[in-house]
């Protein structure tokens, strides 16, 4: 351990001596041990760390008076990299804190968020609502900002507000913009044939099987990265056994070996013929290009979908609709993950890193973000849809409108459950229609109880 | 600094009367080098080899979440329980390395020789086709799946375009189909395979002495004959190396079934879920440790037997 990080620790606790030595001590023999995990492992999971013992963490780590703040950006792409950008640069010119951003490409942030929140993370960072940010929360990594909901408050919804709400009750989170995740399908080709938008699960099933007859792919599907099926199946569950069932199976407080579960599956069965038969070696890009040269019909997937169609005539030419009523709740549940920001632990200590959360938390800020990347819904209440096509509108009109918001299932679950259980559960239904719901189940069990 | 100068100034005094009874003896200075040159690598391995492997079987008997140590609690041999009976990828993924190395040593390897006695002879542009055969060797994984996609792509695809089937329904999904990507993989693995072994036995047959090949012709041997019973097995060293690098090559098999779909959907390997199991998102530190500790006592079984092998040879000479 080098001595700035030794300074750095003994400004943050200075009244608790002996709980300082004994902190650093516990740091180090994690630090030694996680140094040394094994495998590809240990390489990526120590270089944070590493990092952090020779005192890279000391130009920022001054404390309360510090002027400046840095970001960790997971937004890597050209567009959304941009956008933040426009707002780190609003919010200096504003209050005259200075940004430093660091952006990381999206996957990696996303996979090393574990260690990165060890190390010596940024002052604020993008991340999800859901179980990905109670669960972080709940192990105390990143600060609670209360204070700063206290200002922002005002500015959202109540389904919002839940959102950001840690399990202990307190705020962790500030939205910045969200996604519906819907049916998506060009106007002209419906029009051309009389497709009708279904109201129900039934009639989706009957303009599918009308679709097949006229040569289409009813329903464009892609599932090679293994993640996008998750959207099927939870507004499968959320339509068949209701929202809450939702959260308590993804929280792992519902058995997965009961019947709704293998309802959900034997529902979809249903659907599957209807589904592309290329999914597993499909993209959700490959897919989105497909519906844009008519050759399927409807393509159930986030409203990110839109950015696949740079040809202004298509962008035009697509709505949408939501997913049809099953057998709960109508369409009252609506899967629209949120993205925003967080602070780490020492961000908290930083009011700039707390000024700069507030002011992502208001419509103005959001308005900046969004005059960038117009393929989203700003969160906050009062922000300018007056630049929305039809099609936003609609998108925000469904938010708006729903009664409860779903974050997906990767964000609502366990992430090993997600990827390491989920995936391939879920390919393998999808490619001979099986499902071993007492496996899930005894899996789910193991993954869980390691938390 | 100062101390160490000190100390070669004594050895350097005592150095004279002793070179002349034993002239082997190591001076004390000798012995600080040796000692550090032997002590250096002995601590690195320790740190990276010995360390992370003894913490890896250690983790894999407990349930870690990898964020306090606290939280890691023991659970005897539950994770290889979990890993054999309910984590459905496990099997599939032996039965892949198995097949991974049966393919390797049945057509890469001797694909691999078979190149390299073609380019031992004396054919114009020998050094162009040694270089083309061993890019892919050096190429990035980035690359690797560029190129593999435009050959193995459904819908504009290099491959269903010969076949004629590109863009229609009876296209072959090479990566998506779970009955035909592995063997889409084991073809690009084959690709990269064959120019690895071309090349070290290219270096092996210039080492054969030319007249072990004079003296079996000499003999009346055929081409086939020499090389079968003459310049094959005087090669040994380089088909024991061969061997190995085959069996380890086929057990951390992993960049290639990576880069198509990160190792589902048919294409699971052992190393492909311990990455997903150890790294990332979906962490799940005992499990992960324990594939890779299965891993480990696989890999064991050839490595021990190459360095039995060669540590008998050493003690014989």
């Amino acid at each position: 351990m080098s001595p700035a990080t030794l300074i750095y620790k003994g400004v943050d606790m200075p009244s608790h001596d002996n709980a300082f030595f004994a902190t650093a001590k516990a740091d180090l023999n994690r630090r030694t041990l996680l140094k040394t995990l094994g495998i590809g492992a240990a390489g990526i999971a120590a270089a944070p760390l590493l990092a952090a013992c020779t005192g890279g963490s000391a130009p920022s780590g001054g404390g309360s008076s510090s002027k400046s703040l840095t970001f960790g950006s997971n937004a890597s792409d050209d567009v959304p990299k941009r956008a933040y950008q426009a707002v780190t640069d609003a919010f200096t010119k504003k209050t005259g804190n200075a940004v430093t951003t660091n952006v990381v490409p999206h996957n990696d942030f996303q996979n090393k968020i574990n260690s990165y929140l060890q190390g010596s993370p940024d002052d604020s960072f993008t991340w999800f609502s859901g179980y990905r940010m109670r669960y972080y929360a709940g192990k105390g990594l990143v600060a609670p900002i209360d204070d700063v909901w206290e200002k922002i408050g005002g500015n959202f919804s109540d389904a919002m507000k839940k959102a950001s709400t840690g399990d202990d009750g307190k705020m962790y989170f500030v939205p910045n913009y969200n996604y519906p995740w819907a049916f998506f399908y060009r106007k002209s080709l419906w029009a051309q044939k009389g497709y009708q938008v279904p109201k129900t699960f039934d009639e989706l099933k009957t303009l599918a099987a009308k679709m097949k007859a006229d040569g289409l792919i009813p329903i464009e599907f892609a599932d090679k990265d293994g993640w996008p099926a998750m959207g099927t199946f939870d507004y499968l569950n959320m339509r068949l056994n209701g929202y809450q069932f939702h959260l308590d199976l993804t929280a792992h407080k519902e058995s997965w070996d009961q019947k709704k579960v293998s309802d959900v599956f034997d529902t979809w069965k249903a659907l599957l013929p209807f589904q592309n038969p290329n999914a597993l070696g499909m993209t959700w890009q490959d897919s989105a290009q497909s519906l844009a040269g008519q050759k399927s019909g409807m393509y159930l997937l986030g409203s990110f979908v839109t950015q696949q169609f740079t040809d202004k005539a298509v962008l035009d030419d697509i709505d949408m609709f939501p997913f049809p009523e099953l057998a709960m709740e109508g369409m009252d549940a609506v899967e629209a993950p949120i993205d925003g920001l967080m602070l780490s632990k020492r961000g908290g200590d930083n009011q700039a890193a707390k000024d700069f959360l507030a002011y992502m938390g208001t419509p103005e800020a959001q308005n900046v973000y969004a005059s960038v990347d117009p393929s989203n819904i700003q969160a906050a209440k009062g922000s300018d849809t007056s630049k929305f096509t039809p099609l936003n509108k609609k998108c925000a009109q469904m938010i708006a409108d729903a009664k409860s918001i779903s974050q997906f299932f990767d964000r609502d679950a366990l992430p090993a459950m997600a990827n390491n259980v989920m995936i391939p559960a879920l390919q393998s239904f999808i490619k001979d229609g099986s499902v071993d719901v007492k496996n899930l189940e005894s899996q789910a069990k193991a993954l869980y109880a390691a938390q | 600094m100062s101390s160490s100068t000190q100390t070669s100034a004594a050895g350097a005094a005592t150095e004279a009367p002793a070179r002349n009874r034993r002239v082997r003896r190591l001076t004390g200075r000798d012995r600080i080098v040796l000692g550090i040159m032997v002590a250096v690598p002995t601590l690195i391995q320790l740190t990276l080899v010995w360390i992370p492997t003894l913490l890896s079987i250690a983790l894999s008997f407990t349930r870690w979440n990898g964020l306090d140590l606290a939280d890691i609690k023991p659970a005897g041999a539950a994770n290889y329980q979990f890993v054999a009976e309910d984590y459905p990828p496990f099997w599939p993924a032996v039965q892949h390395n198995v097949l991974w190395l049966v393919f390797l040593a049945v057509i890469a390897t001797p694909l691999g020789l078979l190149l390299a006695v073609l380019l031992d002879q004396q054919i114009k542009g020998s050094k162009i086709y040694q270089s083309i055969f061993f890019t892919p060797v050096m190429l990035s994984l980035a690359l690797i799946g560029i190129i593999w996609q435009l050959f193995y792509n459904r819908d504009n695809g290099l491959l269903n375009f010969l076949l004629g089937t590109a863009g229609t329904p009876a296209a072959v999904d090479w990566f998506g189909d779970s009955s035909v990507n592995i063997w889409a993989a084991l073809f690009a693995a084959t690709w990269r395979h064959a120019g690895y072994v071309m090349i070290l036995y290219l270096a092996g047959l210039k080492g054969v002495d030319p007249s072990l090949r004079e003296a079996a012709a000499l003999d009346g041997a055929n081409a086939t004959q020499t090389f079968f019973r003459v310049v094959f097995p005087a090669m040994r060293p380089v088909n024991i190396v061969i061997i190995v690098i085959t069996i380890i090559e086929s057990l951390r098999a992993f960049d290639i079934v990576y880069v198509i779909n990160r190792g589902t959907n048919g294409l699971e390997l052992i190393s492909a879920l311990v990455i997903q199991n150890l790294v990332g998102e979906g962490q799940v530190i005992g499990v992960g440790s324990a594939l890779a500790v299965i891993l480990l006592v696989i890999s064991l079984v050839p490595i021990t037997w190459y360095l039995a092998r060669t540590f008998n040879k050493g003690a014989a000479e």
